[in-house]
Formats: structure tokens, sequence, C-alpha cells
């Protein structure tokens, strides 16, 4: 029996992980000694932990430095991700503590939650070999069923909770067997490994375990970035949890769906391409299709939005298709301005949104421009950049997605694309139709817009018009984080 | 290991059995008892390739997956039981308030 050397193991590329599991436990331990009136505390204390942490990760930037025998990674790919992640929290945080005391569960187990998710996205983004990938994905997912439940009390919380978890679960088993069949045809479970031994096997289409094995994973990753026929579990989940935490699950962990299928497929498969590139260009056209037909009959603002999520990842899936540098950064990029701009949105829906999860229909909207218009404007940017006009940080984004996409001489995919934006305009502006050319049917008494949901409008805006005017500092940035894939 | 297609045989048909019974039973706990099954079925097959392969990442990959189902088990049960406080049932038919 051979003796079992343990290698050296530099814990620099996980130290943001590790920052913030031990601020979560911490938090979770305070918890139990804050009065349930003081919980704001927490939330002061996690942000203020996602944003050093933020700082601690852009300082690795153009650094590339392997650990535990290269099962983590800390690429600019990952840091990119990372950034989103926490750009994505920190809003979250700073929208949920109005909400909470609102609909009376202001839990102090919401925010350690939030940042332990943070944490299995990170891991998603770093993750290089398929045992990382898919503990950081079950950190993230088995978190994310706790905050989608978390109103205990809401009938509608629980079933969300409980329709996420089963779904959840069950896609889970579909990856895992995906990953023991590429196992089983490479010998490894490092990523890097698989496409060595791919590569030189000849393994390819004809290859029936790795073809299957290839197929499984991404059907996997496909349930947790709400493609395409596996979409269902999206609007139930979207409407019935609290809508902080929707706004938060829809911009992180989709980004963190991206960054390990764009890794694993980019690097692991890239002898598969052929195969996967028709099949993503079939479910980026269903995808962007379903999501925008669906939504323009829907009333509740929170399941029109979750449509409309469905169908950004149909546009985000447009740029793995094409699997081109132009495409792939414009995965990046968007995934960025998507955070802002949809973050942003639930911010005012929270805002206009009244104790019971009511007043959440599009007709509540009316009159909105008139009665406060600073949150009509900031709304209708924000619905502006989703529907992808100019100058916002939406337009750009599909710019280069499609773009990406015509490079690859996919011409009718951008062609459909275009047209499914302009589809989605109908829903996006009937909201607008509500906020400006309709009178209020009631008061808006409302409470005051805290400074915490102030300050998270003012970056949302900023992000999105930034994003969209001066598109190229961060455009540079994405096309640097995917040198290295 | 000249046997190894039998116990992929074996695992698929356990994952299928999985697959089907998440599919057709609606009492949430039974699905949820599925998708261990789900589960298992791809543990087979990961000791089955490693014994074949002669090398350990697979049997590694075992004991992630099974601390991680035990996870999943404990919040998977809590939020059938923050259900069944509020509707007094956990058949999934009655999971019906949100539909589009």
């Amino acid at each position: 029996m051979d003796m079992i050397t343990i290698p050296a193991v530099n814990l620099t590329p996980i130290l943001p992980e590790i920052i913030l599991s031990v601020l979560a436990m911490a938090l979770l331990l305070i918890n139990v000694f804050v009065q349930s009136s003081k919980k704001t505390y927490l939330s002061y204390i996690s942000f203020i932990g996602v944003v050093g942490t933020a700082v601690l990760v852009g300082s690795g930037w153009g650094t590339h430095i392997e650990s535990f025998s290269g099962a983590v990674v800390q690429d600019n790919f990952a840091t990119f991700f990372k950034m989103i992640f926490l750009l994505a929290a920190g809003l979250a945080i700073l929208i949920a503590d109005q909400y909470m005391e609102r609909e009376d569960c202001n839990h102090g187990e919401l925010y350690p939650l939030i940042l332990f998710t943070v944490v299995g996205m990170m891991l998603m983004a770093a993750g290089t070999d398929l045992m990382t990938i898919f503990l950081g994905l079950e950190v993230m997912s088995v978190s994310l069923y706790v905050l989608a439940g978390f109103n205990r009390a809401n009938t509608k919380s629980n079933e969300a909770g409980l329709k996420y978890f089963l779904l959840g679960a069950f896609s889970t088993g579909f990856l895992l067997y995906g990953m023991a069949l590429t196992y089983g045809a490479t010998g490894s479970t490092r990523i890097s490994v698989i496409a060595t031994q791919a590569g030189q096997m000849g393994m390819s289409s004809g290859n029936i375990l790795f073809l299957a094995g290839m197929l499984l994973i991404l059907t996997g990753f496909c349930f947790k970035i709400a493609v395409v026929p596996f979409h269902m579990w999206t609007p139930d989940v979207y409407e019935g949890a609290p809508t902080p935490m929707t706004a938060f699950m829809s911009a992180g962990p989709k980004a963190a769906g991206f960054a390990a299928a764009l890794r694993l497929l980019l690097i692991a498969f890239p002898t598969l391409q052929a195969d996967w590139s028709q099949l993503l260009w079939v479910l980026a056209v269903l995808t962007m299709t379903v999501g925008n037909i669906t939504a323009l009959r829907q009333d509740n603002i929170k399941r029109i939005l979750a449509y409309s999520s469905i169908a950004h990842a149909g546009y985000a899936l447009v740029g793995m298709a094409a699997g081109n540098s132009t495409g792939t950064a414009g995965i990046l990029f968007y995934m960025l301005s998507y955070t802002f701009m949809n973050i942003g949105a639930f911010a005012v829906i929270i805002l206009v949104g009244k104790k019971g999860e009511s007043n959440g229909n599009v007709q509540d909207f009316a009159g909105l421009g008139f009665k406060h218009p600073m949150l009509a404007v900031a709304m209708t940017i924000f619905l502006f950049s989703l529907s992808g006009m100019p100058p916002t940080a939406g337009f750009i984004g599909k710019f280069y997605l499609f773009s990406g996409a015509i490079q690859k001489g996919y011409i009718w995919l951008a062609v459909i694309g275009v047209l499914n934006s302009a589809a989605s305009v109908y829903y996006y502006l009937r909201v607008m139709v509500y906020m400006y050319m309709k009178d209020p049917t009631e008061d808006f008494a409302w409470t005051k817009v805290s400074a915490p949901i102030a300050l998270c409008l003012v970056l949302s805006v900023a992000g999105t018009m930034v994003l969209g005017i001066v598109p190229s500092i961060i455009l540079q940035y994405a096309q640097e984080a995917i040198k290295l894939i | 290991m000249e046997n190894l297609n039998s116990y992929l045989i074996v695992s698929a048909i356990l994952f299928s059995i999985g697959t089907i019974g998440v599919l057709t039973r609606k009492n949430a706990i039974v699905m949820f008892m599925c998708i261990e099954l789900m589960l298992n079925a791809v543990n087979l097959t990961f000791v089955a390739f490693s014994r074949y392969l002669g090398n350990l990442d697979g049997q590694v990959f075992v004991f992630f997956v099974m601390t991680v189902a035990a996870a999943e088990a404990a919040v998977g049960l809590a939020l059938m039981i923050a259900f069944y406080n509020n509707r007094e049932s956990i058949d999934v038919d009655d999971v019906n308030l949100m539909k589009w």
C-alpha cells in the first residue's frame, strides 16, 4: 500500500470563499443573541462583508493560481464571475431588509444563507474539477431552496420552496449521472485531464459514453439556468419566493450556471463542439420564443419578469451556441448588466408591493409616473434595458451576443433573437403604459423608501446606464476573462 | 473486471426506476425517495468505474454525493413540514396555488 502524500495546499484561490463562510457562520451565531427588531444590523454586517470580499476578489485580477492539485483555480474568468455574484448578493442584501420587515418574517438567517449561496456560486465559477463544480452547485442550490421557502407562514413561499427543491434535486440526479459517465469515459474528474484524454483518444460524438455524459451534464445545467424545456419551475418559484430572493435568484445562480457550463463545454468538451453547438442553437430559439410568448399574457409582475428571465437565458445561450470569443465575452457582459437591471426592477416592485405580497400586478403600477416620478423613471430605465434599447446596458449586451452568432455563421439565430427582443418590447412597454398613461386607481400610501433600497436603486441605475454608454472598459475585462478558456 | 457492463446496466435500470418514480408518484416524500434512488444509482456507476479504471477519484466522489444527499434530505424534509403545516398535505397535486 503506497503512502498517500498530501500535496501542498495554497489557500489563496479560495480565500474569498473561506472569509464568506466564516462570516456566515459567525452571523448565524450572532443572530441568536440579536433581538428581532435589530436584525437590520445583520444586513449591515453582511453587506460590509460582501464589499470587503469584493475588494479582495478584485485585487486578484490578472493572476492565475491553481490549488488543491488543480481542483480550484483563481483566474480572470473566475474573478469576473465572482464579482457578478458579489454584486448580486450585495444588491439583494440592500433590498431585503425593508421587505422582510413588512412581511413579518425578518429572521436573521436570511443573510448567512445569502452568503452561503455566494460561496457555492464562487466554487462553481472557480472549480476546475467535476467534484468542485458539483459541490459548489449543491451548496448554492440547497441554500436557495431554503431562501425560496423562507417565508414559512406564506403558502405560496412554501410551494415555491418545495417545487424548487423537488425539481432541483431531480436535475442534480441527471447532472451527476452525466459526471459519472464522463468520468467513466475519460478516467478523470479534472476537466483539463478530461480534455487531454478526449483529445488523445479522439473521443467525439462516436463515443456514446462521452456524448451521453456531456448531454446529461448539459441537462442538469439547463435546469439551473431555466432553459426551455426545463423551465417549468421558474415562474412558480419566482412568484412564490420572497421578492428580494427572486431578484437574487434570477441574477446570481443563473450567472453561476453559465460560468460552470461555459468552463465545462469550452475546456472539457471541445471535441464535441459540433454537437453541443447545434443543440444550443435549438435550445436558444426555444427558450427565447417560449419565454417571450408566455410573458405576453401574464398580469403578475413577478411572473412577467420570471418569463422574461427565461427569455434572457435564451439570449445568453445564443452567445454560448456561438462559442467564439465575441459570444462568450458577450455572456459575461450580459450577466453583469442583467444583474443591475433585473435587481433594480425588483427593487421597484418591492416598493410598489404591499404587505402579504399584494399589489403585484401590472395594473397596480397605474399612475406611478405621477405619484413618484423618480421611481417611475428608474423603472423605465430598467425596462428599456431589459427590452434591449440603446443607450442602456441591455442593448450592448445583446449586440455582442448576436454579433458572436453572426461571426460564427448563425445568421438565422441572430435574426430570431432580434425578432424576439422586438416581441418582448410589448410586455415591458405595457408596464410603462400603466405607469404614465393611466390614472392611479388608489392612493399610494406606502412606507417610505428606506436608505438601503435607495442606494440599491442608485447603483442599479448607474450600472445600467454606465454599462450602456461606456461599455468598452467592462468589455475589455470580459475579453481578458475569457482568454484563458 | 470483465463484468463492468452488468454494473452499468443495473445502475442504469435503477436510475430509470428513480426517474419514472419521480414523474409518476404524487407524494412528495416518495418522490424524494425516488430522487435518492437516482443518486444511489449514480454512486454505483461511480464505484464500478472506479474499480474498473483502478483510480480512486470515483469513490471520493461518492462520499461527496452521500454528504450532499444528507444535506438535501434535511432541507427537503424541513420544506415538506413547512408545507404540511400550512396545507395539511404533502401531495404534490395540492401544490397548486400558482399556475400559468
